[in-house]
């Protein structure tokens, strides 16, 4: 048994952090424009799904040819572009069609998990059993950073995972910067905390709530792919997500709204989740009461939260309400 | 066309209606550059409907605007500036969490980076100019209601405004604050800025201004300069001139007390002080009128009496009705040495006999359920009543329909949600339901609001009634005309406290309204600044 | 500074429709449902089926023979009981999406004593003592954020969330370790079947949980719309403030209505674990909490209705298990078109309360 202190747990923490990381990052710019979208576990799906589908079947049009760096590109683009397609129906319920925002949510988280299963099952099902990506396309999903990964201890703690991981704590970076030092991230601030102010300033409410939804929507989708392509090797397994979107939607509350607690907390409950494996005590019996402490750590985020009433720490004004000028 | 291209705003002819209500009917306005007009007019009289219409908030039914003699469309917060023209609600709208600084760029375009250094300067720079006082990087929850008055107004400036409309900006402001107001306020009209301030104060009127326009019951009545006019005169425009109403104050055989308030301290919503040491009485057979600007502490009266509000301080002692007459032994007995209502839950206030039937700006936020129909409303505190664990619907279906017939309240039946009916058959359902639960002291505010004269003479002779009966009446009212006729004795309230109780019959509208104003001491002082 | 002269109101403009008669929003209803089988059955057909014959198998394979149908009710049962559960809560407008966790509460507090108690009481006693400690059990674990809510406004549907994964944490970790010996098929670890003294009898050949919901969704009607406590709901939900005008008690009204709905959605895991399955398992609530959710708010909390929305989406489910065997079209095709059901039917809601007023069209005019 590998030992708590290790390299390795570190590196098991990180990779499984990485999706918790991209699915909360797309949910705190959701919440930020005031939008509620409990989703993420369908649009987790759906990305998952589309990133698959799009390497399997560009490896199946490229032929022998194909390059892995091509297929994970384009897995990607189709991964945030399907999720994001999911957000967008979100979008035009609740935004436009003023539906309920966890309602919707929840029929999201339906209709992706079931749209995910649907079409992971019906390709492997298309192509005589399972499908699977080549060797090529699965190695940029393992590989490192050439050179630097071979550096002693630094090498493996900091160098050697995929794309994707370098890719979600980059875009935890960018949406810090964004959310706190630029006028856009500002005006989307304001739309979450009080929709009728950002209106009076001559900002168009919608057209925000509907970017941030869909583009926040569209990285979540990235954490499916990575549960998809990395963690299973490209191979659709029936519920993979398996309630890793609902680990995101804890997290943002953990995290409180910000980023950069997010990249923090996703190491946490990353590490929660892979814990059991280096804990010498307790053996499997113990391993699923290791899994609900990132949620029982949630609610008393979320308790004293409420109880502090620290203006910083709390959600954004008005998350979960639509806004309609006129019906003031 | 000369002429015109004086005029920073010209209205012509605006009209605004909300379903039945005419709030603005073909009103026409101009405003100069670099003056400072006053709009002035009774609560209800249109004024921030008017100015809503400038700044993009509504859009008119008819007529048009016209900025620097050219006629545009307002359809926006943003079209409106885009023209120069800000407006500072009496609500402010800035984001609790964000800073000073961040509140006055948002929406504003310019770089993707936010320089908070850079604008932080520039705030400085506006402060300097005007003679603000504020800190870019204070955080608005942070701010006292004056600091948040100037980030609204240092927000409209940075967007570069020429005009500015004000909306009731001394409601909330203490008479030092208001001085410090006005000073920038002349400081910007120095600058050649046009500035548009709502009120129904006259003696800031007659400080501040160089024009004032007069509305009255959504029209237009007339601009005259401030030099030549007076308090007097304008009190006359603003109410029209003294007719009589011909509302009953009939005689009554018992006059006892009823409730005695001494010295009652309480604090509002956002731990302002509400209500100082507030005393008075109120007798049965008796409609007691309260009068007062808006927001003097009114709502916090009725409330506290109602148990609805938290008391700091102060007793508010109740006596039961005259043994012999028609409300005597309805309710709960109580100590006749007087029964002090201050700790007590609205429910035991209410079993008591004390009925409130307040009518908030909203008229559905409180008293009534929206969605529900005339019957679930009328047994909203009575539900209780019967036993076993279902609510008996027939007696409140009973009361419903004799209201209905009663009342004349026009609804399709009484299965419609009160929401869709219109505001006055809203407000007779409420007094209705609260006169049937027999009250001994029945408490009121605003229920003419927004009422055509028949229904308002249905409510008048309802309260009538009451007090006929021997109940205490208490009455909120904006209308001093009303009053002044309905009334046997007016409190009038002015910053939380009493300013004067007065005998209706003997007293004078100008009385009254000098009452309303009346700041002792500071107060005068600030508004002569 | 751009100058505005063209005289035009917004291209499209929203009103609110006061009243639209009954049966003109039933069609508008039906007709969201038919566009949704419309797409759904698009997506059927670029799966390379043919949608009409896929649908008509679905009918048949969910309501054709009474055994299939005893299947679909079986399922249906579970879905409107959390329904119902739900109903007060959002009534309240207090967003329970706990329902899931509180079935799963019920669930453990019913199967502990199925399985340590079975063997010393009558089995009347034992299945009223099942069936009264999943109700304490939902409520228990339903009150929990309500107490938060009512004191410190803690939020409660995250909360509500939260609980739902602390409480399957737990089942697992029965499963693994106290309560499962057992290794299923695949060598996973479960917990042991009941003792048959522990199963709910059966009516008509389906567990008798199906005339338990039917009885609770007629009291949950009556409750709603005919006790003062009901009133109280109605009201807090409407307005906290006119609560307290008319005297009420508010917090002790979100407790007291969140024990409630937390208590009957233990009892649907009591019925999940006693009748359907037999056994608890990680599965017990399977997403039924949060598929119940739609279904409570599809329905416009009337517990009628929601009897309607509960069995249309079981003969989805229950169609989708056939259509895989015949077509191998993945199971998993019924939440998907349960998905697009209820996108449609949100959708729908919104051309029922506001109509459209296209420029030009409407009663102002600016010239």
């Amino acid at each position: 048994m590998s030992n708590l202190f290790s390299i390795a747990f570190v590196m098991a923490a990180v990779a499984a952090g990485a999706p918790l990381l991209f699915g909360t990052l797309g949910e705190i710019l959701t919440e930020k424009s005031g939008n509620l979208n409990l989703g993420v576990e369908g649009m987790m799906y759906m990305g998952g799904v589309a990133g698959l589908a799009g390497a399997y079947y560009y490896e199946q049009m490229a032929g022998p040819a194909a390059s892995g760096v091509t297929a994970a590109v384009i897995a990607t683009v189709c991964a945030f572009l399907c999720a994001a397609f999911g957000a967008l129906l979100y979008s035009v319920l609740t935004i436009t069609l003023r539906a309920n925002q966890n309602v919707t949510g929840l029929a999201l988280t339906i209709f992706g998990t079931g749209f995910g299963n649907l079409v992971g099952e019906a390709m492997g099902n298309a192509a005589g059993g399972f499908v699977a990506v080549s060797q090529s396309t699965k190695s940029v999903f393992n590989g490192g950073i050439p050179v630097l990964q071979d550096l002693p201890v630094v090498g493996k703690l900091l160098f050697s995972y995929n794309y994707l991981v370098y890719l979600a704590v980059l875009v935890a970076v960018v949406l810090s910067l964004f959310l706190n030092h630029s006028r856009l991230g500002l005006n989307l601030r304001s739309v979450g905390e009080n929709p009728g102010t950002a209106d009076a300033a001559g900002i168009n409410v919608t057209a925000y709530r509907y970017l941030a939804t869909c583009i926040g929507g569209g990285i979540s989708g990235l954490g499916g792919m990575y549960i998809v392509m990395a963690q299973q090797q490209g191979v659709w397994v029936h519920n993979c997500i398996a309630g890793k979107g609902w680990i995101a939607v804890a997290l943002v509350i953990f995290a409180t709204w910000s980023p950069a607690r997010a990249l923090a907390g996703s190491l946490v409950f990353g590490g929660l989740s892979v814990l059991r494996l280096y804990m010498n005590w307790g053996g499997n019996r113990l391993a699923p009461i290791y899994d609900i402490v990132p949620y029982i750590a949630t609610v008393v985020v979320l308790i004293a939260v409420s109880i502090r009433q620290r203006r910083e720490s709390q959600p954004p004004a008005n998350l979960g309400n639509a806004y309609f000028r006129e019906e003031r | 066309m000369d002429n015109q291209a004086n005029y920073a705003i010209e209205l012509r002819e605006l009209t605004k209606t909300f379903g039945e209500v005419v709030a603005n009917d073909k009103v026409s306005l101009t405003l100069r550059r670099g003056e400072i007009l006053s709009l002035l007019g009774e609560n209800g009289s249109g004024k921030t409907t008017l100015m809503n219409m400038l700044s993009g908030i509504y859009f008119p039914d008819h007529g048009s605007i016209l900025v620097d003699g050219k006629e545009v469309t307002i359809r926006s917060p943003k079209d409106a500036h885009d023209l120069g023209i800000g407006m500072i609600h009496q609500h402010f709208k800035l984001v609790d969490v964000l800073t000073a600084a961040e509140n006055i760029i948002l929406g504003l375009k310019g770089g993707g980076r936010l320089d908070r250094r850079e604008v932080g300067r520039q705030v400085k720079a506006i402060s300097e100019k005007y003679g603000f006082e504020i800190d870019p990087d204070q955080k608005v929850y942070d701010m006292s209601v004056s600091q948040k008055q100037t980030v609204e107004i240092v927000k409209v400036l940075y967007r570069g405004a020429n005009i500015l409309i004000l909306d009731e900006p001394t409601a909330v402001l203490t008479p030092q604050e208001t001085a410090k107001l006005f000073a920038v306020l002349r400081n910007m009209r120095g600058d050649g800025k046009s500035i548009i301030i709502i009120t129904h104060k006259l003696h800031e009127v007659m400080a501040i201004s160089d024009q004032v326009a007069v509305l009255r019951k959504g029209q237009y009545i007339g601009t005259v300069p401030t030099c030549e006019t007076n308090p007097q005169k304008l009190t006359e425009m603003m109410v029209g001139h003294a007719v009589s109403l011909n509302i009953d104050r009939p005689k009554t055989e018992y006059q006892d007390l009823r409730l005695e308030v001494k010295g009652l301290n309480c604090r509002g919503a956002e731990g302002v002080k509400a209500l100082e040491d507030v005393s008075f009485e109120a007798r049965g057979g008796e409609i007691l009128g309260i009068a007062g600007i808006a927001g003097s502490g009114q709502k916090e009266l009725l409330e506290a009496i109602a148990g609805l509000q938290k008391v700091e301080s102060g007793h508010i002692f109740y006596y039961p009705p005259h043994p012999n007459s028609e409300i005597a032994g309805l309710h709960v007995p109580v100590d006749k040495a007087g029964e002090e209502l201050v700790g007590k839950t609205p429910t035991q206030i209410q079993k008591i006999g004390v009925s409130l039937a307040f009518v908030p700006e909203d008229r559905l936020g409180m008293g009534l359920v929206a969605s529900m129909d005339m019957v679930d409303n009328m047994m909203l505190k009575t539900y209780r009543q019967g036993k076993g664990p279902l609510v008996d619907r027939k007696p409140p279906r009973e009361l419903a329909m004799r209201l209905k017939e009663e009342l004349e309240i026009v609804a399709p039946s009484i299965s419609t949600p009160v929401r869709r009916l219109s505001g006055g058959n809203v407000q007779k359902v409420l007094v209705g339901r609260e006169i049937a639960s027999s009250p001994t002291v029945l408490m009121t505010a605003y229920p003419v609001r927004g009422l055509d004269i028949n229904s308002s003479y249905t409510i008048y002779n309802l309260l009538n009634e009451q007090k006929k009966r021997g109940v205490a009446v208490i009455l909120v009212g904006e209308d001093l005309d009303v009053l002044l006729e309905l009334c046997d004795r007016i409190l009038v309230l002015c910053g939380g406290r009493v300013s004067g109780i007065v005998d209706a019959e003997q007293t004078t509208k100008e009385e009254v309204g000098l009452l309303m104003t009346h700041l002792s001491g500071t107060g005068k002082e600030g508004a002569a600044v | 500074m751009s100058v505005h002269t063209e005289h035009r109101e917004p291209l499209i403009r929203l009103a609110k429709r006061d009243d639209i008669p009954r049966a003109q929003a039933w069609a508008i209803r039906a007709a969201a449902i038919l566009l949704a089988l419309v797409t759904g059955g698009l997506i059927i057909a670029v799966l390379g089926h043919n949608p009409i014959q896929v649908y008509a198998s679905m009918v048949e394979g969910s309501l054709g023979k009474s055994r299939v149908l005893r299947e679909t009710v079986k399922k249906a049962i579970p879905l409107l009981g959390a329904a119902v559960a739900i109903a007060p809560a959002f009534k309240m407008k207090f967003w329970n999406i706990g329902a899931e966790g509180q079935i799963l509460a019920g669930g453990i507090a019913a199967s502990y004593f199925a399985l340590f108690w079975a063997d010393s009481l009558p089995r009347p006693v034992l299945l009223v003592v099942m069936a009264v400690a999943g109700i304490l059990a939902g409520g228990v674990w339903g009150l929990i954020p309500a107490v938060f809510k009512a004191r410190w406004g803690t939020n409660e549907t995250l909360f509500t969330l939260m609980l739902n994964y602390i409480v399957l944490g737990f089942v697992r970790y029965l499963q693994a370790g106290p309560w499962g010996p057992d290794l299923n098929a695949n060598g996973y670890p479960k917990i042991p079947m009941f003792d048959s003294a522990a199963l709910l009898p059966k009516a008509l050949g389906v567990h008798i949980g199906w005339i338990i919901v039917l009885a609770v969704t007629a009291l949950m009607f009556g409750y709603l719309k005919y006790s003062k406590q009901g009133y109280e709901i109605a009201v807090v939900g409407e307005s906290v403030r006119t609560a307290q005008y008319a005297g009420m008690n508010v917090s002790h009204i979100i407790r007291r209505t969140m024990f409630l709905s937390g208590g009957i959605a233990g009892l649907v895991g009591f019925l999940q674990v006693s009748g359907a399955s037999g056994t608890l398992t990680e599965n017990t609530a399977g997403g039924i909490g949060f598929t119940a959710i739609t279904v409570a708010w599809l329905a416009k909390l009337n517990p009628f209705v929601m009897i309607a929305i509960a069995a249309l989406l079981a003969i989805l489910e229950k169609g989708a298990d056939t259509i895989q065997t015949l077509y191998t079209i993945p199971a998993s095709a019924a939440d998907m078109l349960t998905g697009i059901v209820l996108f449609f039917m949100l959708g729908c809601e919104f051309f029922i309360s506001y109509r459209l007023i296209v420029r030009g069209k409407g009663e102002r005019t600016h010239e």
